[in-house]
C-alpha cells in the first residue's frame, strides 16, 4: 500500500495527455535524417542502440564462459575457443560497451540540456565519433567472424606479438579507432562545459552529472592516445617486426605494461565516473534533497581523475616492477579510496532525513551503492602489496572488477536509462515490471559474483576453462546466478521496447526533479530550448522548483 | 518562470531580418550565441586534440628515453648512421613550412586571398620537400638493411672497418643487436611524424582549394587557424626528434 | 535591448580579445628558430659530456616554446588555453616520472 502512496511520480491526466506535436524524434523523417544528424539527442539514441547491440554480444560470450565453467572438465569447447570467448567478452564489454555506455548515450543526450545549450560544441565531431565507434565495432566483429582473437583484452606482449596466430592486428585496429571515438566524445564535452554554459550557469551550479562527465572527459582526452600509440607499436611489432617490446631484440615487455595501464587504469575511472554522476542525480531526486556536500562530491570526481594517473602500476605488482616503486604505487592506490568514499558517504548523508521513495531508478541506485562499495573495498585488498600477490590472476580479481564495472557501472547505466527514459521517449516504462527487473538483476549479480570472491580466495586462477572438482559447487552457483542476471538484463530490453508505444505519457517532469532537462518538454525539441534559460538557482534546489510550480499555477489561474 | 523575461538570442527568430542587421556569417552555427564563442570553442577544441597528440607521441618519447639510457653505445653508433646534413636541411625545410603557414594565418586575418593561397601552396611544397628528403633517408636504410625485422644486418656495427668506417669502434655482437631497438624507434617515431605530415598535406590540398574559392578571406579564419595549430605541432615534434635521433654522439666524429 | 547585452557565457573571464600577430613578429620567430637549429647542430660537435643531451634538449624546448607562444598564438590566448597546454605537458611528465621511478629503482645505479 505504501508503495503506491509514497511516490513522487506525477503524470499528466492520461485521457487527455499527448506527446508534444513537435520534438526531436519527429522533427525530421527518414533514415538519412538519423544517419546524418547533428542533433546530440539523436546521436545519443544511435549510440544507445549500438551499445545495446554490443552489450548483448558481449553478454553472449559471458554466457558461454559460464556454461563451460559449469563442469570441472573442459567439455563444452576447446581451450583455444575458451580463450577467444573471454578475450572477446573483455574487448567488447570494455571498449564497445563500458567506455561509451553512460557518456555517449546519457551524457550526449543530457549535457547540453543540463548546461542550457542548444547542442554540443561540435555536432559534426559528435557524429564522427559515432561513426568511428561503428567502424571499431565492425572491425571487432570482423576479428570475431574471421576466427577470433585470444590475447585477453590486455594484448599482453610478447604473447600478442609473437605467439598467437589469431586476428590481433584487426582487433587492435578496432580498439585504436574506437579509442578515437571516445577521445572525440570527451573533447566535445570539455569544450561544451567550458564554452556553452547558459547565462548564470556557473561551475558550482552545474549538476554533478556534468562534473563527473567533465572529469571522465579529461581522462579520455589525456589517457586514450597512450593506448593508441601502444597498440600501434604492438601492430608494428607483429607485422614488420620492430623491436620495441621484444625481449629477444632488447625491448622490454614491461614497457608495454606501463604504457597499456597508463591508459587502462584511468579507463576504469572513465567507465565509473559517469556512473557516479547518474547516481548523484537519482539519489537527490528520490530523496528530495540537495546532494549533501555538493562541492566535495564535485571535487572528488576531479580528484579521482587526477589520482587516476598516478596508480597504474598496481596492475603490475607481480610482473617484476621494482619493489620500491611498487610500494609507492600501492600507497597512491589507497589515496583513490578517499574521494570514492567521499562520494559514498555523501550519498548516504543525502538519504539521511530525506523523503525517500523507491522508484526503479532509486532501486538500481541502491544496488549501485552496495555493490560498488564491496567492489571498491576489495580493490583496497588488491592494492595492498602482499595481498595482491595472493589474489591477483585469480577469480578474486574477476569478482572485484565485475562488482565495480557490472555491479557499479551497469547498475548506474540502468538507473540512468530508467530515470531519463521518460525524457528521451516521452513515455514511462512499466513501474512494477521494472522494479522486478531491478531486484532480479541485484539477486542474479550477487549470486554470480560473490562465489567468485571465495573461489579466488581459494586459489582458482582466472582464464582457465578447467578447474579442480572441489570448486564445482561455487561455480555452479555462479553459473546459475549468471542465468538470473541474463534474465534481469533481457527484461528491460523487452519492456522498454514495449513502452515506446504503450507506455503512459510522461509529461515534462514526472519525477518533479530540478534539473534544466526536466523543465522542457519530453521528448525535447531539436533545439532543446526555445529561449536560452537564465539560471538563477543552485543545482538540486527543490524550493526553487516548488516556488516555480506555485507561480505557474497562479499565472494560469 | 522568469526565464522568459530576459532573452539572450531567440534563435528561432534569427531569420532574414536579423541576418541583414548583424551580418551573420554563413559559417556561424546555430547553437553558438556569437561568432567569438564559436571561434574560441574551435580553438579550445583544437588544443584539446593537440593534447591527445602530445600524449600519443609521449609514449614514443618515453620508450626512446628508456632505451637510450639502457643501450647508449648502440644508440650512439646507430645514430651516427643518420645524415646530419639531410636531417638539418629537413629541420630548416620544416621551419620554413611552418613560417609560411603562420604567414598564411596572417593573410587570412587581413583578408588577403592571393597571399593566403600562395602561402598555403608554399606550406604544402615545403611539406612535400620534407617527405622527399625523408624518402631518400629511408631508402638508404633499406639498402643497408637497417630496417628492423628478419633481414636486419648488424655487420656494419660489428666490423665498421670492413665497411670503410674508420672513426667508429666495433661493437660486441650483443650490443650491436641493440642498434635494432634504435632503428625500431627511429622508424616508429619518424614514421608516425611522417603519417601526421601526410594527413596534414592532404588537408592542405583541401584548404588550398577552399581558400582559392575565397572561403577564408571573409572573416571566417577558424579552419586556417586551427589547421595552423596542427601543422605547428607537427613541427614541434620534429624539433625534438632531430636532436634526439640525429645528434646523440657526434663529437668523436670530426 | 536584451539583444545587445552579451550573454554571460561569452563575457566570462575565460574570454580574451582576439589578437593578430604581424608578419614581422613571425619573421623574428622564424629567425630565432633557424639560429636555434644552427646552435643545436654546432653544440653536438663539441664534447661536453653529460651536458650534450641537456643542451640539445634545452635548445629544442626553447624552440618549441617559441613556436607554441607565437606561431600558435598561445601568448595572446586566454588563461584557459594556457592551462590546457600546460596540462598536456604535465600529464606527459607524470607518465615519464612515474614510469622512470620503476625503472630507476629496479636496479639502483645500474641502469
Amino acid at each position: 500500500m505504501s508503495a503506491t502512496s509514497s511516490t513522487i511520480v506525477n503524470l499528466p491526466d492520461q485521457s487527455s495527455a499527448t506527446l508534444p506535436k513537435r520534438n526531436y524524434l519527429n522533427n525530421e523523417h527518414g533514415l538519412m535524417s538519423w544517419l546524418l544528424t547533428g542533433d546530440h539527442k539523436r546521436i545519443a539514441i544511435l549510440y544507445l542502440i549500438s551499445i545495446t547491440f554490443f552489450f548483448f554480444i558481449g553478454g553472449f560470450f559471458a554466457g558461454m564462459i559460464r556454461l563451460e565453467l559449469l563442469t570441472p572438465q573442459p567439455d563444452l569447447m576447446a581451450s583455444d575457443t575458451y580463450n577467444k570467448m573471454f578475450s572477446l567478452h573483455g574487448i567488447i564489454m570494455i571498449f564497445l560497451f563500458l567506455v561509451p555506455s553512460v557518456p555517449a548515450t546519457l551524457g550526449n543526450f543530457l549535457i547540453p540540456i543540463m548546461l542550457g545549450a542548444r547542442d554540443l560544441a561540435f555536432p559534426k565531431i559528435n557524429l564522427l565519433s559515432w561513426y568511428l565507434y561503428l567502424i571499431g565495432g565492425t572491425l571487432t566483429l570482423a576479428a570475431l567472424v574471421l576466427g577470433g582473437v585470444d590475447t585477453g583484452w590486455t594484448f599482453t606482449t610478447p604473447l600478442s606479438t609473437h605467439y598467437l596466430n589469431t586476428h590481433v592486428v584487426t582487433a587492435a585496429t578496432a580498439i585504436f579507432i574506437a579509442g578515437f571515438s571516445s577521445i572525440f566524445t570527451g573533447l566535445n564535452f570539455i569544450v561544451t562545459v567550458h564554452r556553452m554554459r547558459a547565462p548564470g550557469m556557473t561551475w558550482f551550479r552545474m549538476p554533478l552529472f556534468v562534473w563527473s562527465h567533465y572529469a571522465a572527459s579529461v581522462l579520455m582526452v589525456l589517457g586514450t592516445p597512450v593506448l593508441a600509440i601502444t597498440l600501434v607499436l604492438v601492430a608494428l611489432e607483429r607485422t614488420i617486426g620492430i623491436g620495441v617490446f621484444d625481449p629477444s631484440k632488447g625491448g622490454d615487455p614491461l614497457l608495454f605494461q606501463h604504457l597499456f595501464w597508463f591508459y587502462s587504469h584511468p579507463a576504469v575511472y572513465i567507465m565509473i565516473l559517469p556512473g557516479f554522476g547518474v547516481i548523484s542525480e537519482v539519489i537527490s531526486t528520490f530523496s528530495r534533497k540537495r546532494v549533501f556536500g555538493y562541492t566535495a562530491v564535485a571535487f572528488s570526481s576531479v580528484a579521482i581523475a587526477v589520482f587516476g594517473f598516478f596508480v597504474w602500476a598496481h596492475h603490475m605488482f607481480i610482473m617484476g616492477v621494482s619493489n620500491y616503486s611498487a610500494l609507492v604505487f600501492s600507497l597512491l592506490t589507497m589515496l583513490v579510496a578517499v574521494p570514492s568514499a567521499i562520494k559514498i558517504f555523501n550519498w548516504s548523508f543525502t538519504l539521511q532525513k530525506g523523503s525517500i521513495t523507491f522508484e526503479t531508478p532509486m532501486l538500481y541506485a541502491f544496488g549501485f551503492i552496495g555493490l560498488f562499495t564491496i567492489g571498491g573495498m576489495t580493490g583496497v585488498f588488491l592494492g595492498g602489496l602482499g595481498m595482491d600477490i595472493h589474489l591477483t590472476e585469480t577469480y578474486f580479481i574477476v569478482a572485484h572488477f565485475h562488482f565495480v564495472m557490472v555491479g557499479g557501472m551497469l547498475m548506474a547505466f540502468l538507473a540512468g536509462v530508467h530515470f531519463w527514459w521518460p525524457k528521451m521517449t516521452g513515455r514511462m516504462y512499466p513501474e512494477s515490471l521494472s522494479k522486478l527487473a531491478a531486484v532480479t538483476t541485484f539477486i542474479g549479480f550477487n549470486l554470480t559474483f560473490l562465489p567468485q570472491f571465495i573461489l579466488g580466495y581459494l586459489g582458482m586462477p582466472r582464464r582457465y576453462h578447467a578447474y579442480p572438482p572441489e570448486f564445482q559447487v561455487l561455480n555452479v552457483l555462479s553459473t546459475a546466478g549468471a542465468t538470473v542476471l541474463g534474465v534481469g538484463y533481457l527484461m528491460p530490453l523487452i519492456y522498454l521496447g514495449w513502452s515506446l508505444k504503450y507506455g503512459a505519457i510522461a509529461g515534462n517532469n514526472p519525477w518533479q526533479a530540478t534539473g534544466l532537462e526536466w523543465q522542457i518538454q519530453s521528448p525535447p525539441l531539436t533545439e532543446n530550448f526555445i529561449e536560452i534559460p537564465i539560471v538563477d538557482h543552485e543545482a538540486y534546489d527543490y524550493e526553487w522548483l516548488a516556488n516555480k510550480t506555485v507561480n505557474e499555477v497562479t499565472t494560469v489561474g | 518562470m522568469d526565464n522568459t523575461a530576459a532573452v539572450a538570442h531567440p534563435r528561432e527568430a534569427v531569420g532574414l531580418e536579423e541576418h541583414t542587421e548583424h551580418t551573420f556569417l554563413p559559417q556561424h552555427r546555430h547553437h553558438f550565441e556569437t561568432e567569438a564563442q564559436q571561434r574560441e570553442a574551435g580553438t579550445f577544441g583544437m588544443w584539446l586534440f593537440l593534447l591527445t597528440e602530445i600524449m600519443f607521441f609521449g609514449g614514443l618519447f618515453f620508450a626512446y628515453l628508456l632505451y637510450r639510457n639502457w643501450y647508449y653505445p648502440a644508440f650512439a653508433v646507430a645514430s651516427n648512421q643518420l645524415s646530419v646534413p639531410l636531417g638539418g636541411a629537413n629541420t630548416v625545410i620544416l621551419i620554413t613550412s611552418g613560417f609560411c603557414m603562420a604567414l598564411g594565418v596572417w593573410a587570412a586575418e587581413v583578408r588577403n586571398k592571393g597571399f593566403l593561397v600562395i602561402m598555403l601552396i608554399l606550406t604544402t611544397f615545403f611539406g612535400l620537400c620534407f617527405l622527399g628528403v625523408k624518402y631518400v633517408e629511408y631508402h638508404e636504410k633499406w639498402e643497408k638493411h637497417h630496417i628492423p625485422g628478419p633481414s636486419f644486418d648488424i655487420s656494419e656495427f660489428v666490423n665498421p672497418a670492413a665497411h670503410g668506417i674508420t672513426n667508429e669502434k666495433p661493437l660486441p655482437v650483443d650490443a650491436a643487436e641493440r642498434t635494432q631497438v634504435f632503428f625500431s624507434l627511429y622508424f616508429a617515431m619518424t614514421g608516425m611524424h611522417a603519417v601526421h605530415m601526410i594527413i596534414g598535406i592532404c588537408l592542405l590540398f583541401w584548404l588550398t582549394h577552399r581558400a582559392y574559392r575565397g572561403d577564408f578571406t571573409t572573416g571566417y579564419v577558424a579552419p586556417i587557424e586551427n589547421f595552423g595549430l596542427y601543422w605547428h605541432f607537427v613541427d614541434i615534434v620534429w624539433l625534438f626528434l632531430f636532436p634526439l635521433l640525429y645528434l646523440i654522439n657526434r663529437h668523436p666524429l670530426h | 535591448m536584451s539583444d545587445k547585452q552579451a550573454p554571460a557565457n561569452i563575457t566570462d573571464p575565460e574570454h580574451e580579445e582576439h589578437h593578430i600577430v604581424t608578419p614581422f613578429q613571425y619573421l623574428l620567430v622564424f629567425a630565432t628558430l633557424l639560429v636555434g637549429t644552427g646552435l643545436t647542430v654546432l653544440a653536438a660537435y663539441f664534447d661536453m659530456g653529460p651536458l650534450n643531451p641537456i643542451i640539445a634538449l634545452f635548445i629544442a624546448s626553447f624552440k618549441a616554446v617559441v613556436v607554441i607562444l607565437f606561431f600558435m598564438h598561445v601568448y595572446f590566448q586566454s588563461r584557459l588555453i594556457k592551462m590546457t597546454v600546460a596540462a598536456g605537458f604535465f600529464t606527459f611528465l607524470v607518465l615519464i616520472t612515474m614510469t622512470l621511478s620503476d625503472y630507476i629503482s629496479r636496479a639502483w645505479g645500474l641502469w
